[in-house]
């Protein structure tokens, strides 16, 4: 049942953006950024993690829930800090992902030519 | 042109009009739903493995990213990912994996301008925007709720 639910949720979000994409004028990289702020400001109104609670991987692992990842991570700090949290926190739980994509991004380099 | 021909090429641009954008289009609504839903499957996959050993949801979530980031540098090193790009569209950009393959895309393309000028410099051309913007966005908003919800002062 969590992977129908993360199927269908998971896919009506990049459907959505699919739709964007074909009836505007607005490029990926703007509707991807358009998608992360929507995660965050959804994230900070506290009603993200209700589709995350609801979708699982299917609200987490569009773009998306990488800007509600960096809300939960700076509010978890501000939590434990206060006020420094809203600098630290950015990369609390995003961090791991960013490392990863600049260690093995890096490697990729290194290791495969592009195609073409 | 006489009326006969212009009638048949009137009639003829009207059953282009109608015949060619519309499949496309839904085509194109759909196989981003299949993929972006499919991947999101995959996502799935990973964070049921990783939930039971995760004290917290946060340290899921983390790491649920973490490994579809790096499967999405894997699919991009392998020449399978841009593949895949091209034919689902915002189905595989929207997923953390496509912010994933910006950035081992953007390293592979740009290692030929040298690995400190060119790799390293470029890595986040694509990506750099959404980090940007997700974190001035993540700042304000919490902000906000820290203040009106009196988590500061």
């Amino acid at each position: 049942m969590d992977y129908l639910k993360a199927f269908l949720v998971g896919g009506a979000i990049c459907a959505i953006a699919q739709i964007i994409h074909d009836n505007t004028e607005l490029s990926p990289a703007h509707i991807l950024v358009g998608l992360v702020m929507v995660g965050a400001v959804l994230g900070g109104l506290g009603v993200y993690d209700l589709l995350v609670d609801f979708a699982g991987a299917g609200a987490l692992v569009p773009v998306s829930g990488f800007g509600n990842a960096i809300v939960n991570g700076m509010l978890n700090e501000v939590k434990r800090l206060g006020w420094e949290g809203l600098f630290t926190g950015a990369f609390e739980i995003t961090g791991l992902g960013v490392t990863t994509a600049i260690i093995f991004g890096a490697l990729m380099a290194v290791l495969f030519r592009p195609k073409g | 042109m006489d009326k006969a021909t212009h009638d048949l090429h009137d009639s003829y641009q009207q059953m282009v009009k109608v015949a060619t954008p519309k499949p496309n289009y839904v085509k194109n609504i759909a196989l981003a739903f299949l993929a972006g839903g499919g991947i999101c499957v995959i996502g799935q996959l990973v964070y049921n493995l990783v939930d039971p050993v995760e004290p917290t949801s946060a340290e899921t979530a983390a790491i649920t990213l973490a490994t579809m980031i790096a499967l999405g540098a894997l699919a991009t090193g392998l020449g399978v990912y841009d593949w895949l790009a091209e034919r689902v569209g915002m189905g595989a950009a929207v997923p953390i994996t496509g912010f994933s393959n910006t950035v081992t895309a953007a390293a592979m393309e740009f290692k030929r301008e040298g690995y400190l000028l060119g790799m390293g410099a470029k890595m986040f051309v694509i990506a750099g925007p959404v980090l940007v913007y997700g974190i001035l966005s993540g700042f304000a908003i919490t902000l906000l709720r820290a203040v009106f919800t009196g988590m500061l002062f």
